[in-house]
């Protein structure tokens, strides 16, 4: 009997997998490892040579220093920012902590190209920094170089992965039951001493969890390390794509991307391990115990300064993008060195407009539209696949096939953009899969992106559904698609609203895979602004600028719906 | 006889299939890089005057477009495709991609530019990557702007000039081919070396050289790799009217380097009627024309006029560099991995 119910359990759980196995293994497995096969077959039969090249070379093996290198300081300084903020939003309740949170989690979702030009037009030699040191203290060039370095990747690493630190160390923390410490203090340990020996142990699995996860991002880096940081860096994914694009070593670079999933594969295994350890409660007290008001001065000056640093880095280069948009800069004939600037909405208004009645000039309006099209198929897409994997993950963590099959879904994150494009040129090729030219690989690309997120912020809330509520539900004679119905669906309805507003907001910003396939008639926003950007003329620029600051308005509106309706429960991210 | 009966009955079928529908439009599929533009009325023309519908795939970059039509060679993604240029043709020509098609409009096209003996990749347009400079900046300080390689080593230049990274971008491995042509083989290093040595800086896209690092867009150099045809669209899309470029081009001898893009059949393609006339679309004049503001390249049509406004304002280069795509794609990963290890290192 009990074993016939495990078994049917098992079963269910396998049946709540069938949608994203069947996803990940037609639109991930299957054309990568079609693009892996056909490359190291162009190694004319012997399929060893790339990967000792790759190990014998030295050039190859710096990369794959350089990739680790970077990713690990970057990390360490995410983490030095992310955890005492973390701290003070775990700790304390104060006004505007919601807005301070979604403004937060802003950049992790914009692309980097937008990134690289709010960088600039803060940093760069005619950023408002270097602009404002030249004209204080009377210098004839601007004093602060910032592109080209590795201060550029780190610090735009730190700018995209901080949220997550936040989101999940953050929100554990601040449900952990107060009255460890207090009591700690009470046999006579101080704050720190409190926090070292009772609080840090039982946070240690989430802080790894999301080290694990930023490490990750920071390791599969490109566009900021191949814009930022400039020819003197290359990551193993800049490699993948100079080896695949400029060189055409086609078996190279595939046993770069082998080796980049294998080291993903160990990062998400672990990260899956840690996550499912602090997803379980200990025994979580909610906001309201856990958290005071900010009383003393000192502790106000303290909270104040953190969220000083927190939003300067978080808010400064947008909001130095968003100004950039509404000014003219134009040198004036025969005064180099001096500007006219002047405010103006002129790149505003020419947007909706085609100087040169190009067929698919999609003007900048209509790839807003485009966008949000693509994004609205990206949520139900993500939705109608992650949610049943989310059903699966909650409802029974220590299955085998759980354990199993976690990892994979995060393995999408592992793989370049160029590989997994030119994947789907070889693999969907053929009737009732010829997907190559669709208009649908859009969606789908952004659905394998945002699937991860959707998933990981839907599992804590069902999970969070008490077994009783079910049990009750049916012994007052309610059928099972009823209790869904009616009780699992209300609870789970602002978790649904979260996760589809995260496929949203990834949607909206994708840019890396959707430059490979979006057709030229339907840009998206960051498409459009590839393609302004992209030319000469002073008007392309301004309107670049102003396309990016509408689509920074939109994303920050999106994680502000995020906060708004977050369950006061933990989310992953 | 088997074979017979199945050859005859599917000619049958072909030609009853073309004569069902002589109204509904044929498709005709083009693989073109992202830097593709074409004017609406022009397409209206051809579909037009063809009965057809064409659609457009963009692909990537040049080299990423090019890498899918190679990887997808078995089962063509598109009947034509068009932007390969000739640092990239040797690629596309030894996995042979291309079918052959003598065009009755290649007589109007020099023969310089036919760089495919057996015309399966035929040329379309042709543009050049020069240094352009900012004319106020030079003014300003009195000096006169660069004319020829050999003047960035001057004193005078030292710190003022910004190129692209040969490895990520187009534009920067045309100047280093430039240089190759220049120098030759054996003497392109040593250049290259010098140029370090006065002070060069090397980004990775053309993006942050143009948009960052060069003084009309507020950066420090006014030296900036690009094309020849970029003072015309600085005319063109001024934020404010203006009657002449802020930019110009040094065009000495041997200094820019000449990029020709070609067009293509692709083998396998079930539209090999439509698909020839699309490529003697591309020739014709009607095409020709349109492209020089829609993507500032020049027409290789001879017949092709040219906006007043293109020519009176495009850089006119001197004895551009050449190198024959052969040697570019035999030599391309060493020179490349030369480079980087004496400038980047």
């Amino acid at each position: 009997m009990i074993a016939s119910r495990t078994s049917q359990r098992s079963l269910l759980t396998l049946l709540l997998w069938v949608p994203a196995l069947v996803f990940l293994g037609l639109f991930f497995l299957y054309p990568l490892s079609s693009i892996l096969k056909v490359s190291l077959e162009r190694a004319q039969g012997n399929f060893l040579a790339p990967f000792i090249e790759v190990i014998q070379s030295p050039s190859t093996r710096q990369v794959i220093g350089f990739t680790f290198y970077q990713a690990l300081i970057s990390t360490v300084l995410t983490l030095l920012l992310g955890l005492p903020v973390a701290y003070l939003m775990a700790h304390y309740a104060f006004r505007g902590k919601a807005l301070i949170q979604a403004l937060s989690g802003v950049p992790f979702v914009m692309p980097t190209l937008v990134v690289a030009a709010a960088f600039n037009a803060l940093l760069g030699p005619r950023g408002w920094v270097n602009l404002g040191l030249m004209s204080v203290f009377d210098l004839a060039a601007p004093p602060i170089h910032f592109s080209n370095t590795l201060g550029a990747i780190l610090l735009a690493h730190v700018f995209y992965n901080t949220t997550i630190v936040l989101r999940s160390v953050g929100d554990f923390w601040s449900h952990l039951d107060p009255r460890l410490v207090q009591s700690a203090q009470v046999l006579g340990a101080n704050r720190w001493q409190a926090i070292r020996q009772v609080s840090l142990p039982l946070l240690m699995p989430v802080i790894a969890s999301s080290a694990l996860l930023v490490f990750l991002f920071d390791f599969t880096s490109f566009a900021v390390v191949l814009i930022l940081g400039g020819p003197r860096f290359a990551t193993m994914e800049v490699e993948i794509y100079n080896q695949t694009v400029s060189m055409f070593n086609l078996p190279l670079a595939a046993a770069l991307a082998i080796l980049q999933l294998f080291f993903t594969l160990i990062m998400t295994t672990g990260y899956s391990r840690l996550a499912n350890r602090s997803s379980r409660p200990l025994s979580l007290r909610s906001h309201t115990v856990t958290q005071r008001p900010l009383a003393s001065w000192r502790s106000r000056l303290w909270a104040g300064l953190l969220i000083a640093v927190l939003l300067l880095l978080m808010t400064a280069p947008l909001l130095a993008l968003a100004a950039r948009s509404i000014t003219q800069f134009e040198t004036v004939r025969g005064q180099a060195g001096s500007i006219f600037q002047g405010l103006t909405l002129d790149y505003y208004r020419e947007l909706n407009h085609n100087p040169r009645q190009s067929l698919f000039y999609a003007t900048p309006l209509t790839s807003i539209a485009i966008s949000l099209g693509y994004a609205s198929l990206t949520i139900v897409l993500a939705l109608a696949i992650g949610l049943p994997a989310a059903w699966a993950l909650a409802s029974d963590s220590s299955s085998r096939l759980n354990r199993l099959l976690d990892p994979l879904l995060m393995l999408p994150l592992g793989a370049s953009a160029v590989t997994l494009g030119l994947g789907f040129i070889i693999a969907l090729d053929e009737p009732p899969l010829d997907l190559r030219t669709s208009v649908l690989l859009v969606p789908l690309a952004h659905t394998l992106v945002a699937f991860p997120f959707v998933v990981r912020s839907l599992v804590p809330a069902i999970r969070s559904i008490r077994p009783r509520l079910r049990q009750a539900a049916s012994v007052l004679g309610a059928s099972p698609l009823q209790v869904f119905r009616l009780v699992d669906l209300p609870l789970v309805g602002r978790a649904l609203l979260v996760a589809g507003t995260f496929a949203f907001a990834i949607s909206l910003g994708e840019f890396g895979a959707t430059a490979l396939i979006a057709r030229p008639e339907y840009p998206t926003i960051p498409v459009a602004i590839y393609r302004l950007i992209g030319q000469p003329g002073a008007v392309f620029y301004g309107q670049a600028m102003a396309l990016s600051t509408i689509l920074m308005v939109v994303t920050a509106a999106g994680m502000l719906a995020i906060e708004h309706f977050r369950l006061p429960g933990m989310g992953d991210f | 006889m088997k074979k017979f009966v199945v050859l005859v009955f599917v000619l049958v079928l072909l030609v009853s299939c073309q004569a069902k529908t002589p109204g509904a439009p044929q498709e005709l599929k083009v693989m073109v890089h992202d830097s593709f533009a074409i004017s609406e009325d022009v397409i209206a023309d051809f579909e037009q005057e063809n009965n057809a519908k064409v659609s457009f795939l963009a692909s990537g970059d040049a080299g990423t477009a090019l890498n899918k039509a190679i990887l997808a060679k078995d089962n063509p993604l598109a009947d034509v495709f068009y932007g390969v240029d000739n640092t990239f043709l040797s690629r596309a020509l030894q996995e042979g991609i291309f079918e052959a098609y003598q065009s009755p409009l290649l007589e109007k096209i020099p023969d310089e530019f036919q760089l495919d003996p057996d015309n399966r990749a035929l040329p379309v347009d042709y543009g050049d990557v020069c240094l352009n400079y900012d004319i106020a900046y030079f003014t300003d300080k009195g000096i006169m702007p660069p004319q020829t390689l050999e003047d960035l080593l001057k004193p005078e230049y030292k710190g003022l000039v910004v190129v692209q990274n040969p490895a990520t971008s187009s534009p920067g491995l045309a100047f280093l081919l430039a240089t190759i042509a220049h120098f030759g083989e054996d003497g392109y290093l040593d250049y290259w070396e010098s140029l370090v040595a006065n002070d060069l800086l090397v980004v990775n896209d053309w993006n942050t050289a143009y948009y960052t690092e060069f003084t009309r867009s507020g950066g420090t150099r006014p030296l900036v790799l690009s094309y020849a045809s970029s003072p015309v669209a600085e005319v063109l899309f001024a934020s404010e009217p203006v009657s002449e470029p802020p930019t110009g081009a040094v065009t000495g001898p041997g200094s820019c380097f000449r990029q020709v893009e070609y067009a293509g059949i692709l083998k396998g393609t079930k539209q090999h009627d439509l698909a020839e006339k699309w490529i003697d679309f591309m020739l014709s004049p009607t095409f020709q024309e349109d492209v020089p503001l829609q993507m500032f390249v020049l027409p290789v049509n001879d017949e092709a006029k040219l906006d007043p406004t293109f020519s009176q304002f495009t850089a006119q280069p001197q004895e551009p560099a050449f190198l024959d795509p052969e040697t570019i794609s035999a030599n391309r990963e060493k020179w490349i991995s030369a480079w980087t290890e004496a400038v980047i290192r």
